[in-house]
């Protein structure tokens, strides 16, 4: 990786940063606004003893990408709303087997084939519950160049420690827009692996938690050998139908990330030091025109200030909270029609709160300008 | 002179399976053990790969590796097994299902690929565990609970399928010719590239009822006097519409594999 400054595209800055958090595996398929990735990894992995392999369809990526994911490997692969929905069945295997994955997500315009190469917000209840069944994951959302590469490691990282499936949400705007950027040098971003079993082999157990509630992974082809399965299993793997069994392992899917909350949960906020009457959330993208947005409104004599939502989920509730109990208003902007993210605002704010949505669903981008109306 | 038996590849105290009396799955879950074992199959090495179904239940018998998936997509998740680490034994357990219905797409584009797995089918021509229902090889005209005057498509001809797209090795057994399926399964596991054993299999709980073919032993008799040895096949004398097919080895290539080529890419790659 080139360590002087590039002026390079979201997409490539992602495909950089998995390759520094150690990804060694992509399966994926193209589509638009994603493939720049994909066409990265078929230029970088086989270069760095890597393999980057084009699956049929989005189903095999994710389920590609999940078995090397076993075989030891940090795997991931990149796509787009049509093809995201199309992982969903065996994402959620790689919840419920626990297997450490990243999805790359760049959100596009729909419904269907929608406005194929323009962005949108639309994504953010589908990564949440896309899924059947009960279950939890983790979902990250870049505002730059340089977030696309460091969100990324900061994805493999919160897979690889809590083995579950991390998304980056990311948006056409950020994935296409291209920026400065200088690739940190190796060691400057923490980077983190599973943690390996250590126990005899003839003990191992792939899902007993720990005392921090997430268990060991093996590899297969080590000297440990393990069960994995789609289905309700005890800790050894095997099927296990019991009501007691199913209901501890689905309450501990949710367990390994609320009890760690905090250490997955990311926000930063912008002009809120003297405390803010208003507050724009925002997110992806979208958090650029904030910021312009809240800068006009001060200098028109409007406090405002933004809280950018680098996490998505788990939701930062309280962090909105905090900030949110003293704004006057709170400005919801998103590129939705039905204010995904302003819904779970009003659940950490409460009904009484003033909350105005700015929901553009055409394929364009909001603007400071569209923002302004709403504050102002 | 002893004999594999398989056994040390089953869990402790899984016995009775679960399948049904009749049911040809026992018998080509014996006959791949006895194949692990005459090839001294390592359970660290090895992974069973497994989709949905009455097949697909084989893995809860097993001390391999393991992983159990979702339906039709088995290849898909052994695909990313194998490409990533390919000194593992890789083998795929499938219903005609998830072979070829529902992940008809990744069966073919395995065998293109020449991913060096190998897959075995049980084909048992309807969905045995959720109640008989038609499948993607159900043979026109059949009964089953959702073709209930008769299947008005035709069948899928898994082995030729597998050879038109690519696969460097194709088998067919029947869970009634054990010894002979056993060799099969044995050549498939030691060939590289994608490899394919169908197992034509009774299921008397179902197919068997609905088509005048009970009780159990019916449908073993039935798939006695249709299966020909692929050396003594006659397409003259074995017509297909009688329901006679051929069974044994029916294609063997030696197309480099998937992982071998994908090691030219790295070579290029380096080079560059």
């Amino acid at each position: 990786m080139q360590r002087e400054a590039r002026l390079i595209q979201g997409n490539q800055a992602i495909a950089e940063g998995a390759i520094y958090a150690g990804a060694r595996f992509y399966a994926g398929y193209p589509i638009t606004p994603s493939s720049e990735i994909a066409e990265e990894c078929s230029r970088i992995m086989p270069g760095v003893g890597g393999m980057y392999i084009q699956m049929e369809d989005e189903i095999a990526s994710i389920a590609a990408v999940v078995g090397a994911s076993l075989a030891g490997a940090k795997a991931f692969t990149a796509t787009s709303g049509p093809g995201f929905s199309l992982m969903q069945e065996n994402l959620g295997l790689a919840v419920m087997g626990e297997v450490p994955c990243v999805v790359i997500n760049v959100q596009r315009s729909g419904p269907s084939t929608g406005l194929a190469t323009k962005p949108a917000q639309s994504d953010v209840m589908q990564v949440r519950w896309g899924r059947h069944g009960d279950q939890s994951i983790i979902a990250l959302s870049p505002s730059s160049v340089k977030e696309c590469f460091t969100l990324t490691v900061q994805a493999f990282n919160l897979a690889e420690r809590f083995r579950v499936p991390v998304i980056l949400a990311a948006d056409e705007i950020v994935a296409h827009m291209r920026e400065s950027f200088t690739a940190p040098a190796p060691g400057e971003l923490e980077v983190v692996d599973r943690k390996k079993p250590a126990c005899p082999p003839g003990q191992y157990k792939p899902f007993e938690a720990g005392e921090d509630g997430v268990a060991p992974l093996a590899a297969y082809g080590s000297r440990y050998v393990f069960h994995v399965s789609s289905s309700m299993h005890g800790p050894d793997g095997y099927s296990n139908n019991s009501p007691a069994n199913a209901a501890w392992r689905v309450a501990q899917l949710h367990r390994k990330i609320e009890t760690h909350r905090d250490e997955i949960v990311m926000t930063r906020s912008y002009y809120t030091g003297d405390g803010c009457d208003v507050l724009l959330v925002a997110f992806g993208a979208v958090t650029r025109a904030a910021r312009a947005a809240a800068l006009e409104a001060r200098k028109r004599g409007v406090k405002a200030g933004v809280l950018q939502l680098i996490t998505l989920w788990p939701f930062p509730d309280l962090e909105v909270a905090v900030l949110g109990e003293n704004a006057r208003t709170v400005v919801v902007p998103e590129m939705n029609y039905a204010g995904q993210v302003a819904g779970e605002v009003r659940k950490a704010l409460g009904p009484g709160k003033d909350i105005r949505r700015v929901n553009k669903f055409n394929g364009q981008i909001i603007t400071p300008k569209d923002i302004l109306e709403a504050v102002m | 002179m002893s004999h594999a038996t398989g056994v040390k590849y089953l869990k402790d105290g899984v016995l009775p399976h679960m399948w049904c009396p009749g049911c040809g799955a026992g018998t080509v879950l014996g006959a791949m053990l006895r194949a692990f074992e005459e090839l001294d199959f390592k359970n660290e090495e090895t992974v069973v790969v497994t989709g949905i179904g009455c097949w697909g239940k084989a893995d809860d018998y097993l001390v391999t590796n393991a992983l159990h998936t979702t339906h039709g997509r088995a290849l898909a998740f052994a695909t990313g097994i194998k490409a990533f680490n390919p000194r593992l034994n890789v083998v795929v357990l499938m219903g005609d299902g998830d072979s070829v219905t529902i992940g008809g797409n990744h069966f073919i584009h395995a065998a293109r690929r020449n991913i060096d797995l190998t897959a075995i089918v049980v084909n048992n021509m309807n969905y045995g565990m959720t109640g008989g229902q038609v499948s993607g090889t159900t043979p026109a005209g059949k009964i089953t609970s959702t073709t209930v005057y008769g299947n008005p498509e035709r069948e899928f001809d898994i082995c030729a399928l597998a050879d038109a797209a690519g696969a460097n090795y194709v088998a067919r057994g029947t869970a009634c010719h054990g010894w002979e399926l056993q060799n099969s399964i044995k050549e498939a596991l030691t060939k590289k590239g994608f490899s394919l054993v169908e197992a034509i299999s009774p299921c008397p709980t179902h197919f068997g009822r609905n088509n005048n073919l009970k009780p159990a032993l019916e449908m073993i008799r039935w798939l006695k006097e249709k299966a020909v040895p692929v050396e003594q096949y006659d397409p003259l004398a074995h017509p297909k519409e009688e329901g006679y097919f051929p069974f044994g080895r029916l294609v063997d290539r030696n197309a480099p594999d998937f992982n071998t080529r994908y090691e030219e890419i790295r070579a290029r790659a380096a080079r560059s």
